[in-house]
């Protein structure tokens, strides 16, 4: 399945865009997207942390994807 | 238990936060209020960008103040927050609570800028004379 993966703050940067497309096998996890990530985007593994949200919500790493959630890249936020 | 929460790209207006949080029967109002600092370990600071994951953003911060309202007797919550650049001395965040009693206000106020800065999906990217970070991106 191909899945849209929105980025913000450093990721952005990362990412050289707002957002980007990756391939998974069916019924991948969150935690299945974050090694292809990293894989793909060495410099993610230099962050302080990083997150995974889906539909606007922090998710676990055994949580499963589908096509039609909104998956976001949570790098560590600084608001305030 | 009343509860405004925005994410701006415009000038934050106190004067109307502290309105909106005022109710006859509060018998104060706490506020905090960021303003963008001029310096950051000792390097000169020329201005801050902020961007915001608009709909993640504004439910962690309703999360917030849920919470705000189970913990403490409050009576309004307001929380606002800027996008996009701000020169030194503007301002990021605001963040009002009115209560019966000024402990509570005073409390849930602590609480809400300590939580947002550590949940709520919003990035600041600090611009110096000589490059741009991320702040809090690299360990």
């Amino acid at each position: 399945m191909e899945i849209t993966i929105l980025a913000f703050g450093i990721a952005k940067d990362i990412f050289g865009r707002a957002w980007i497309k990756v391939k998974l096998a069916e019924a991948a996890t969150t935690a299945d997207l974050k090694s292809h990530l990293e894989t793909q985007y060495p410099r993610l593994k230099k962050l302080a942390s990083y997150m995974v949200a889906v539909n606007n919500e922090y998710a676990e790493d055994d949580g499963i994807l589908t096509v039609h959630d909104e998956v976001a890249i949570i790098p560590p936020v600084s608001g305030g | 238990m009343q509860t405004q929460i925005e994410i701006h790209s415009e000038l934050l207006n106190i004067q109307q936060c502290i309105d909106w949080v005022m109710s006859p029967d509060s018998g104060g109002i706490d506020v905090f209020i960021g303003t963008v600092r001029n310096a950051t370990k000792g390097r000169t600071v020329l201005k801050l960008e902020f961007e915001a994951y608009k709909p993640m953003a504004i439910k962690e911060m309703q999360k917030i103040s849920e919470l705000v309202f189970e913990r403490w007797p409050v009576q309004k919550v307001l929380i606002h927050h800027r996008t996009g650049t701000l020169q030194v001395a503007e301002i990021p965040v605001i963040i009002a609570v009115s209560a019966k009693h000024r402990d509570a206000a005073f409390e849930a106020c602590r609480y809400i800028i300590d939580t947002l800065k550590q949940t709520v999906p919003i990035w600041k990217k600090e611009f110096f004379e000589d490059g741009e970070v991320w702040v809090a991106a690299h360990p």
